[in-house]
């Protein structure tokens, strides 16, 4: 049985998003920006995307990306423009690379990039939070969901100490792993941008937008022909616009991938008592529907992860952006995960799609692979 | 005139009734180099030609990594009638250098009406004139200006050394013990480099080494292949041996042994393919298996000689040379090749054999399991 469970690193398009982009290629390819009938056709046709979007997010300007790493970048990089090198800048000590990557080099334009530790569950840390943020700081960047152990960040508290104690910092939100599934409004004195990306909805790769609240001002980080109201030049990608409008517009309202998760642990403790969650308690509301990080000590990530391909199980190893680094990830590092622990976690994420066939075989394999290779471990 | 390049052969000089059968093996490795090029080899007056390439710069990059090359050099071939032309051309090739030169001339044809060093006055004579920049020094030049008076006239400025040693198909043939590491592919560069033709063992324990590592043992393969001329790769399926020897023996010897037992497959594979020899990246004392006593321990299953030629390599010199031979970032990709579970916290630094025969002795099915190893092998030619 052909069993995909590695949603968080990508999905599979659907066969309707695959339509929507053939025909934006095929029939509709024409330039946004041309003055004829055509391409205003192709203009409205963006407008109508951007559309589907903010009807999830609240008012707010959503401008087109090459993807999830674009927007977090853009949103980061793209507001410390305006605040002329001083100040503090705050990150989760869990945020994606695209996140840590741009506030580290925000360090190299003089501002003081500061990170937030978070706590065992894989939560933000409040009471740290509210002690290192300062009347000065430029910008807070903090997750929805984490894409490693599917723990929902408080936002809601997060905003309200923004508002206190710093509220002209900018509040940039990765909403990556969260789009869709765990939701999200955008305001002035709320979240002020939100990164989000097509293909892990189902959509396609090479496409994101980054939303922007009303009374946001950004700066663009490249540069070119004024597209995207001057903050995203280039030719928009409208197949991949068309692409990302389907995959929200069809994305299911009601699915059951928290039902599956809680069935996929409960095979997994019954048949492997040694097992433990990293991250939030799979059945509290801290933890999101569509992510299982679990360790089954002593087997390594990589072992378990080899075993359950041969089968035809695709997982996760912590962070498929991470898989190409012999590190263990900087996520479960931060949680305080001992390193024998960390270095067994796998990670299954869902989809709406995921059938309940397919997590009763997963746990099956895991099961048979874990009693396989238990007996193997370093002496 | 015509551009070309000049191949001059090194040790094969030495040869003496046995320089023919050399000579041909050197042509074809230097014709398979450059045939990607279009371009034609051929010998000449004891070097080689290469000539019609459409790029002579990739071409000659290419060509001074084959085996038994000694020196490249981008060379001029002109008519020697027009004597000025000559000259012309020579103030050209040494255009934009600066500091002393001499010119350096040849003539096997003694019929030309200049002898050598009038040639050498004429030509220096006339570059001094038109080029800037350059002062004759004969003693101690920093260029120096070959001409060469045969058929044609030849003229060049810059040598550029190749990589040295034995057309590779010259020396036998031997199965190298291929790691992901940084060792074993320079250990199989060396032998190459004295004309060896290489097979590789590569040793593969799904699943607790994945496709992206056995992909990076046939990338390093393919880079060495570069060299040696093709390489055959032999991907064994270890987990069944490696799961044995972890289960059954004491856990101190584990390393030693599954080194005996890859020595072991690989002997049969080497009996299968034609290969005289072994070659391991091995060098004493680096880590607990290469001690002087574990060396002992793992040739004694062999059945030939096994080479080590980075036997007296420190690490530095061992990661010098894969830098200079391309494998150095491939072999640093992080992709475990022998999964660290089943490394021994505390290996024995100092095996005695009697001990070793004696822990292989609760591997009672060891046949059996060689055999379906050896039967399971999955063949790669990069």
């Amino acid at each position: 049985m052909f069993c995909y469970l590695d949603n968080s690193a990508t999905t599979q398009p659907r066969r309707d998003v695959i339509a929507a982009m053939e025909h934006a290629m095929a029939d509709a390819f024409f330039n946004p920006a041309a003055l004829y009938a055509p391409g205003l056709n192709a203009d409205r046709e963006m407008d109508k995307a951007r559309d589907a979007i903010a009807n999830h997010l609240g008012p707010c300007q959503v401008t087109f990306t090459s993807g999830g790493t674009e927007a977090n970048n853009l949103a980061i990089l793209g507001h410390l423009r305006t605040c002329r090198g001083q100040g503090r800048v705050i990150h989760s000590a869990i945020e994606h690379p695209a996140v840590l990557e741009a506030c580290r080099h925000a360090g190299t334009l003089g501002y003081e990039v500061v990170q937030m530790p978070v706590l065992t569950d894989g939560t933000t840390d409040l009471a740290a939070m509210e002690r290192l943020l300062t009347a000065d700081t430029r910008l807070v960047a903090v997750m929805q969901v984490n894409n490693e152990t599917g723990a929902i960040q408080p936002l809601d508290e997060i905003i309200a100490l923004r508002n206190r104690i710093c509220p002209d910092a900018l509040l940039h939100v990765d909403g990556v792993q969260g789009f869709l599934r765990v939701p999200a409004r955008l305001s002035a004195d709320g979240i002020n941008t939100y990164a989000l990306s097509a293909h892990k909805l189902h959509g396609p790769k090479g496409i994101g937008a980054l939303a922007i609240a009303a009374g946001t001002r950004l700066l663009p980080i490249s540069f070119g022909g004024g597209q995207e109201k001057g903050l995203r030049h280039g030719t928009p990608n409208t197949p991949g616009i068309a692409g990302l409008q389907q995959a929200v517009e069809g994305y299911p309202v009601k699915h059951a991938m928290r039902e599956r998760k809680l069935r996929l642990l409960q095979r997994l403790q019954d048949g492997i008592p040694e097992i433990s969650v990293n991250g939030p308690p799979a059945d509290n509301l801290a933890a999101c529907d569509h992510i299982l990080n679990v360790s089954f000590p002593p087997v390594r990530s990589e072992t378990m992860l080899h075993a359950l391909e041969e089968r035809q199980v695709y997982v996760g190893l912590g962070s498929a952006c991470s898989s190409r680094k012999n590190t263990v990830s900087h996520v479960l590092k931060a949680m305080n995960v001992p390193t024998q622990i960390a270095s067994c976690a796998i990670r299954f994420s869902l989809s709406p799609d995921t059938t309940q066939g397919e997590v009763d075989y997963a746990a099956k394999c895991c099961i048979d692979s874990y009693q396989q290779h238990k007996r193997f471990t370093r002496r | 005139m015509r551009e070309l390049i000049m191949v001059r052969y090194g040790e094969i000089y030495l040869k003496g009734q046995n320089r023919p059968y050399f000579l041909r093996l050197l042509v074809k490795r230097v014709n398979e180099a450059a045939r990607p090029f279009g371009a034609t080899v051929w010998l000449h007056d004891s070097r080689l030609i290469v000539s019609g390439m459409d790029d002579i710069n990739a071409c000659m990059e290419r060509i001074r990594h084959v085996f038994g090359v000694h020196s490249v050099c981008p060379a001029i071939e002109m008519d020697k009638g027009d004597f000025d032309a000559v000259m012309q051309k020579a103030a050209e090739l040494m255009q934009g250098k600066s500091g002393t030169f001499k010119v350096m001339a040849r003539r096997s044809d003694k019929r030309y009406p200049l002898d050598s060093p009038e040639i050498n006055a004429r030509i220096g004579a006339y570059v001094l004139a038109h080029v800037p920049g350059l002062t004759v020094d004969v003693k101690n030049p920093e260029h120096v200006l070959s001409v060469e008076i045969r058929d044609w006239a030849y003229l060049y400025a810059t040598v550029l050394p190749g990589v040295g040693g034995m057309p590779v198909g010259s020396n036998g043939k031997a199965a190298l013990l291929l790691s992901g590491g940084i060792d074993s592919p320079v250990a199989g560069y060396l032998i190459a480099k004295r004309g060896v033709e290489l097979v590789a063992v590569h040793f593969h324990s799904f699943p607790y080494t994945g496709e992206r590592s056995k992909e990076k043992v046939l990338t390093l393969a393919g880079i060495l292949s570069s060299y040696a001329c093709g390489i055959k790769v032999f991907v064994v399926p270890f987990t069944e041996i490696q799961m044995a020897i972890h289960e059954k023996c004491p856990p101190d010897h584990t390393t030693l042994i599954m080194r005996r037992f890859m020595m072991r497959i690989a002997d049969r594979i080497a009996d299968k393919e034609g290969a005289q020899a072994l070659i391991t990246g091995e060098s004493i004392g680096q880590v607990a298996s290469q001690t002087m006593e574990a060396l002992v321990c793992t040739d004694d299953v062999a059945s030939r000689p096994v080479f080590r030629p980075l036997i007296g390599f420190d690490k530095a010199e061992i990661t010098q040379w894969a830098e200079r031979i391309g494998t150095y970032e491939t072999s640093c990709l992080p992709y475990e090749d022998c999964c660290t579970v089943f490394t021994p916290r505390h290996p024995v630094t100092h095996p005695r054999l009697e001990r070793v025969h004696a822990a292989e002795q609760s591997l009672t099915d060891a046949e059996g399991m060689i055999q379906r190893a050896v039967d399971g092998v999955e063949i790669v030619n990069t």
